[in-house]
C-alpha cells in the first residue's frame, strides 16, 4: 500500500463530503462521524507500524518526482501527531452527541469537524510549504466556522477578532513563502532545507527564520502575538474549545518546530536565543493569566499558552535530549489539555456558572469526576509517574546542559504556577462550600464523562509506558536533528 | 407605479445562453488554453446571477430545481473521487490517466481524468457562489 500516509488525510475528508449529504438526518451524521473518527485512527495506526518498521514514508503525489510535485512526508514526529489529533477528535465528537446542542448538529457541525481534521492532519503530514499553506487554510476556516457556529453575541465579536488576526498572519504567511521562493527557487521543503544549506548563513535567511516565526507565532500563541487568544477560545462551547486547545496552537508549534530544525539552522545564536527569549516570556505571561483569572476557561486558557512557552523553550535549547523532551512534551500536551477542557465543560455544565468564586462542593455530587480532574490537573504539571513529567524533565536538563539556566528555572517556576492554578481551580469548584444552593438532583452525565476520561486514561498510559513509548520518540528527534535524513527519504539520493 | 423588465427579461433569457455556452467553452479548453473549471463555474453562476437580476429568486428556483449546498457536496465528491481512483490501481494518489480515442463527430480527442477533477471544481465553484448569493438574497 504505497497510500498509506495520505489515509489520515484522506478519510476525513471524505467523510465530511458524505456528512454534507446527510445534514437532514443528525443520527446518520452521528453515526458516520464516528466511524470516520475511529477509522482515521486505525488508519494513523497502520502509518505508525510502516514508519516504525521501515523508516520515514513518502508518497509523491500524481507520481510527479520529489521537487517538483507535492510530496507527503510521514516521519515518526508527524504521524505520532496525527495519530494524537485524531484520538483527540474521535473523543471530542463522541463527546459532542451530548453537549453540542441540536440547533448545530442540524447546522453541518460534524463535516465541519472533519475538515478541521483534514487541516491539521494534512499540516502534519505535508512535505511542501505552500501545501502547508493549504492546509492551514483548510484549518483555520473550518475554525472560523466552529468559533462562529451558533451565533451567539460573544461569538460574534470574538470570531471577528479571531478572523481579522488569522487573514494578516496567512497573508503574512504568503508573503514569507513568497521571499522563501525567490530566494531558493523550491517549494518542497527537504529541497529547500539543502538549497539554503548551500546559501548558509546569509543575513537574508535570518530575515526569513524571523518572519516565519512571526507567523508562526501569531498561529501558536507565542509571546507578544498571544493578545488574540484568550478572548477567542473562550467564546466557543467546550468541545469546539478542545479541538482548539488541542490541536490548532500545536500545529504552529509544529511547524516551528519543522522550519527551525529543517531550515533555518545556520545562524543558531541570533535566531535560537530570540527563540529562547520569547519562550520565556510566553512562560510567563502564561503564568501570571494562569494565576490572575477566576474563570475556569481562561485558567485552562492561560495553560495553554505556558505550554506553548515550555515547547518553545524546547525547540530553542536544540540539542537532542531537548527535542525529545519537546515530542514528548507536544504529544502529552495535546492528550492533557484535550481531557482537561472536556471536563471543566462538564464542570460548567453542572455548576452553570464558569465563575469559580461561585462554584464549589461539587465532589459531593461528582466523586469520579473530581478526581479524574485532580489526576489531569496532576498530569498538566508534571508530577512523575504521570505524562507531563519526562517531558519537562528532558527540557530542563538540556537546559542547564546546554548553560540556559534562567530558561530552565522559568521552566520550573511556570511548572508551579501551573499546579497552583489548577489544582487551586480543583479546590474551589469541588472542596469550598457553595455560596449558593448546591444542585440538590445529579444530572446524568456518563455519556459526557466516558470520553473526556478515556483522555485522561490515555495521558497516564503515556505517562506510566514511558519506556515503550521513548524508542518512538527518539526516532522523530533522530529526523530533527539530523535533517539529512528527512531530505534523502524525500529526494531518494 | 407598476415597473415592467420586459425588454431586460427578453435579453436575459437571449444572453444567459450565451454565456453559458462561454461558459461550457471555457471549462473544455482549459486544458490547453487559458480557463478551467473555476473560470467557467464562476461564468455559469454569473448567468444565473443575471436570471435572478431579470426575475426573481422563486422563478430561478423553478429552473433550477437544485440544491447548491448539494451540487457543492457533489462536486467534492467528484474531485476527491477522482484523486482516490488511484488507490485502487495501487499508484500515487492523484495520479491522473489519459488515452486518445476517436470519437464521432469530434475526431481524435484526447480525454484525461483531469477533466473529472475539473468537472468538481466546476460543480464546488457554481454550489459555493449560488449559495452565497441565494443566503445574502434571502436573509432579511
Amino acid at each position: 500500500m504505497i497510500n498509506a500516509p495520505i489515509l489520515p488525510i484522506l478519510i476525513p475528508l471524505v467523510a465530511a463530503v458524505v456528512l454534507m449529504f446527510l445534514s437532514k438526518s443528525v443520527k446518520a451524521q452521528r453515526i458516520v462521524s464516528v466511524a470516520a473518527s475511529a477509522a482515521t485512527v486505525i488508519a494513523a495506526l497502520f502509518v505508525l507500524k510502516k514508519v516504525r518498521e521501515n523508516g520515514i514514508q513518502t508518497v509523491d503525489m500524481g507520481s510527479w518526482p520529489a521537487p517538483f510535485g507535492i510530496t507527503l512526508v510521514s516521519d515518526m514526529l508527524s504521524i505520532l501527531l496525527v495519530l494524537t489529533a485524531s484520538i483527540i477528535t474521535l473523543c471530542v465528537v463522541v463527546y459532542s452527541f451530548r453537549s453540542i446542542g441540536s440547533g448545530r448538529e442540524a447546522f453541518y457541525y460534524y463535516p465541519i469537524v472533519q475538515f478541521l481534521l483534514v487541516g491539521v492532519n494534512g499540516s502534519f503530514t505535508t512535505g511542501d510549504i505552500f501545501n502547508l499553506f493549504v492546509f492551514f487554510e483548510i484549518m483555520l476556516m473550518s475554525s472560523y466556522v466552529l468559533i462562529v457556529i451558533g451565533g451567539t453575541k460573544v461569538q460574534l465579536r470574538e470570531s471577528i477578532k479571531y478572523v481579522l488576526v488569522n487573514v494578516i498572519s496567512s497573508a503574512l504567511f504568503v508573503i514569507a513563502v513568497g521571499y522563501l521562493y525567490s530566494m531558493t527557487g523550491s517549494l518542497n521543503m527537504a529541497h529547500i532545507s539543502s538549497r539554503l544549506a548551500e546559501i548558509g548563513a546569509d543575513p537574508l535567511v535570518t530575515v526569513l527564520a524571523i518572519l516565519f516565526l512571526i507567523v508562526f507565532g501569531l498561529k501558536g500563541g507565542i509571546f507578544p502575538l498571544y493578545f488574540w487568544l484568550p478572548g477567542s477560545y473562550s467564546a466557543p462551547p467546550a468541545p469546539i474549545l478542545a479541538l482548539f486547545g488541542a490541536l490548532l496552537t500545536k500545529v504552529g508549534i509544529y511547524a516551528i518546530m519543522r522550519t527551525y530544525t529543517l531550515f533555518f539552522y545556520h545562524d543558531q545564536a541570533f535566531t535560537h536565543d530570540i527563540l529562547a527569549l520569547l519562550a520565556m516570556l510566553t512562560m510567563i505571561a502564561g503564568s501570571i493569566g494562569a494565576l490572575a483569572y477566576k474563570d475556569v476557561k481562561q485558567i485552562l486558557i492561560y495553560n495553554i499558552i505556558i505550554a506553548v512557552g515550555v515547547l518553545l523553550f524546547g525547540i530553542a535549547v536544540m540539542t537532542e535530549e531537548s527535542m525529545a523532551g519537546t515530542v514528548f512534551y507536544l504529544v502529552h500536551d495535546m492528550i492533557i489539555k484535550a481531557g482537561l477542557f472536556l471536563l471543566g465543560g462538564i464542570m460548567i455544565y453542572a455548576a452553570g456558572t464558569s465563575n469559580m468564586t461561585k462554584m464549589g462542593g461539587l465532589i459531593r455530587l461528582y466523586p469520579v469526576l473530581g478526581w479524574t480532574f485532580l489526576v489531569a490537573s496532576f498530569a498538566l504539571a508534571g508530577i512523575p509517574p504521570l505524562s507531563g513529567f519526562t517531558g519537562k524533565l528532558l527540557i530542563v536538563r538540556a537546559g542547564f546542559e546546554s548553560g540556559e539556566y534562567v530558561g530552565a528555572i522559568v521552566v520550573l517556576l511556570s511548572s508551579l504556577a501551573v499546579l497552583y492554578s489548577v489544582v487551586n481551580l480543583f479546590m474551589a469548584v469541588f472542596w469550598k462550600t457553595p455560596e449558593g444552593e448546591l444542585p440538590k438532583k445529579k444530572t446524568q452525565m456518563a455519556s459526557l464523562f466516558i470520553p473526556s476520561a478515556a483522555l485522561v486514561v490515555l495521558s497516564v498510559l503515556y505517562g506510566v509506558g514511558t519506556e515503550a513509548v521513548y524508542p518512538y520518540v527518539m526516532q522523530a528527534v533522530d529526523a530533527l536533528i539530523h535533517p539529512e535524513i528527512y531530505i534523502d527519504a524525500v529526494l531518494k539520493e | 407605479m407598476k415597473t415592467n423588465d420586459v425588454i431586460f427579461q427578453t435579453v436575459a433569457k437571449i444572453v444567459f445562453f450565451m454565456i453559458i455556452f462561454f461558459a461550457i467553452h471555457l471549462f473544455f479548453a482549459g486544458h490547453y488554453y487559458p480557463g478551467g473549471g473555476f473560470v467557467g463555474g464562476l461564468l455559469t453562476s454569473g448567468a444565473i446571477v443575471l436570471l435572478l437580476l431579470a426575475f426573481d429568486m422563486k422563478t430561478v428556483r423553478r429552473g433550477f430545481p437544485v440544491d447548491f449546498k448539494w451540487l457543492t457536496a457533489l462536486g467534492l465528491l467528484f474531485s476527491v473521487g477522482t484523486a482516490a481512483g488511484s488507490l485502487i490501481f495501487n499508484v500515487p494518489f492523484f495520479t491522473h490517466a489519459y488515452d486518445y480515442f476517436q470519437l464521432p463527430l469530434f475526431g481524435k480527442t484526447s480525454l484525461h481524468t483531469a477533466m473529472l477533477f475539473d468537472l468538481g471544481v466546476y460543480l464546488v465553484v457554481i454550489g459555493v457562489t449560488m449559495t452565497i448569493i441565494q443566503t445574502i438574497g434571502e436573509s432579511e
